[in-house]
């Protein structure tokens, strides 16, 4: 039986890893997601029919709970919302680690009473591990989605948060040494203190990370997720979860490497460095003071005329068109251009939005053709022919400061180029500045139009703007 | 201390196998892979099945944390799973 378990194990995991193999094409997304899906369901199997498994009534409650929540959540939530989803997420299956920890410390301190089982240096350290990853998880991600949300500003204690981190880290390795050298199965109180002092370095490690680096905050996570996962396969020796746990481990490092590149920055510095906006901000006089008079404000009026002659069109989606839900104006607006012969595409920035690949949802969800989607160093060289280019929303990522000012806080950061187009149509709340907290050079320039306002309904005047032509 | 070897060795490879595989996932598939790998993170959900299957060495504690793991993971697996498919359906369209 325990053969045929580990094959069961075996089987789910080449699964999983073909299911993600799917993925690197949209066309056969859909069946390589069916694949993994395939392969929990055969590791869930195979899991029943463990010998320790001798009743089902608790299983099924559990799941049942759980697959209903699961299920409500996945019908209900907004793509806009998939940012929080994921972060949610990363902190469930953190928190679901934990206490598979949690549980099977409890069993191992009977089975030890019993005689049938003889803690090991590696088995302690592997609860340790599993307990620290579980939970730094766990209340980390709910801090993320409270950042996502705005419900939690930037911290301005950072150094406090700090020295919290510095003082658990100190007493955990205490904890963990003790718990390992001294006493592995006795040490309840020490365990539940291990736990809350792990809950509290999770909060403590995100607080002081500001608001705009959330992505990579939500991508490093979701890394964690898969190695809590892999700890607790080191816990219960159980290969299945090893394997399975450090494929997501590797996905959620590559998203993070990817987003930290597409920001110029280094990981420790995300982590590490503070929010940014706090170090190199303006005032908000200074803000205004450098766009006094410069910026030629325009109306959507002006947008359809202009429009109207367009040949070649480039719409750069920001988080702005998130918040607006505009996507959907967006498609409408870019099938009338169509119509008229012109080109339509969209400008994908790495870092657009809150997480890798938002943008290419939300505008997925409206139905534009995924080809339409253009990525940052494909349509670079495009905007010197590109008539008009649509900015939607989006700020830093179009700040020409990155590229050509040397002094600029966000020097070197990579950014599309939309300066190069013949006119720039920036639609925009307000001047208030982006995430990096400085003004954009972009809005000032004489071939750049703001248009403010939000987003769909500037989209939406347009629209009928141009149906009146 | 054999077994933890041969555990870490296949942790070793996996993580090679999986930076292999996930390069290759284009820039306008990530948001539905990290919820794709949401969904595969709730294996764990193996661990807390074996934890609150009631063999004699469960206590009344480690059963109740293995429920609410087994919820946990739940969530994951089926919130991560069919939110994926809504969003991989979207791209398919065209």
């Amino acid at each position: 039986m325990e053969t045929v378990i580990n094959i069961g194990y075996l089987v789910a995991a080449v699964l999983f890893i073909l299911g993600i193999k799917g993925m690197t094409k949209p066309k056969t997304a859909v069946r390589g997601n069916q694949m993994s899906a395939t392969g929990m369901l055969v590791a869930i199997i195979a899991a029943l029919l463990d010998h320790n498994v001798v009743s089902y009534e608790y299983i099924i409650i559990g799941v049942l709970i759980g697959g209903t929540i699961g299920a409500f959540i996945a019908k209900k939530v907004a793509m806009t919302d998939m940012p929080e989803l994921v972060a949610a997420l990363n902190g469930i299956g953190g928190g679901a680690s934990l206490l598979v920890a949690s549980a099977n410390y409890l069993e191992s301190q009977k089975l030890a009473e019993m005689g049938q089982f003889v803690p090991t240096y590696d088995w302690s350290i592997a609860v340790i591990l599993s307990i620290l990853i579980g939970a730094v998880t766990l209340t980390g991600s709910f801090i993320a989605v409270g950042k996502l949300k705005g419900k939690i500003g930037d911290a301005k204690q950072v150094r406090l948060f700090k020295w919290i981190v510095k003082l658990s880290l100190a007493a955990l390795l205490a904890g963990a040494a003790y718990f390992a050298a001294v006493d592995p199965v006795n040490s309840d109180l020490l365990i539940a203190g291990l736990i809350v002092l792990c809950l509290v370095l999770g909060i403590c490690l995100v607080m002081p990370i500001g608001g705009a680096d959330m992505p990579v905050v939500v991508a490093l996570l979701n890394s964690y997720s898969g190695l809590a996962g892999a700890a607790a396969g080191f816990v219960l020796g159980n290969n299945g979860l090893i394997i399975t746990g450090s494929l997501v481990g590797a996905s959620g490092i590559i998203l993070t490497s990817i987003m930290c590149k597409a920001m110029n920055r280094s990981l420790t510095n995300v982590l590490f460095g503070g929010s940014m906006s706090e170090s190199s901000g303006v005032s908000r006089s200074e803000n205004d003071a450098f766009y006094e008079g410069k910026v030629k404000f325009s109306s959507a009026d002006e947008l359809a005329m202009l429009l109207d002659g367009a040949q070649n069109v480039v719409f750069v989606p920001g988080y702005g068109l998130a918040v607006a839900q505009a996507q959907h104006a967006t498609r409408e607006l870019a099938g009338m251009l169509e119509k008229q012969g012109a080109k339509v595409k969209y400008a994908i920035h790495p870092v657009a939005g809150r997480m890798p690949g938002h943008m290419n949802v939300l505008l997925a969800e409206a139905e534009v053709p995924y080809d339409q989607l253009v990525e940052m160093d494909a349509i670079n060289p495009e905007f010197s022919q590109t008539d008009v280019a649509i900015v939607l929303g989006a700020n830093d990522v179009v700040n020409p400061a990155a590229a050509e000012d040397p002094n600029s806080p966000i020097f070197g950061m990579p950014i599309l180029d939309v300066h190069h187009a013949k006119t720039v149509v920036v639609v925009k709340r307000g001047l208030s500045p982006g995430f990096a907290g400085i003004p954009n050079e972009l809005f000032i320039r004489d071939n750049s139009l703001m248009v403010a306002g939000d987003a769909k309904k500037v989209l939406q005047d347009t629209i009928s703007a141009l149906k009146d032509l | 201390m054999e077994m933890f070897i041969l555990s870490l060795t296949i942790f070793v490879l996996a993580v090679f196998v999986g930076v292999e595989v996930i390069n290759k996932v284009p820039p306008t598939l990530h948001t539905p892979l990290m919820s794709g790998t949401n969904a595969i993170s709730g294996i764990v959900v193996v661990g807390a099945i074996i934890s609150s299957g009631g063999s004699e060495h469960t206590t009344v504690l480690s059963t109740v944390l293995g429920v609410a793991a087994i919820a946990l993971a739940t969530i994951n697996i089926v919130a991560g799973f069919m939110v994926t498919d809504r969003m991989l359906n979207m791209f398919k369209k065209k």
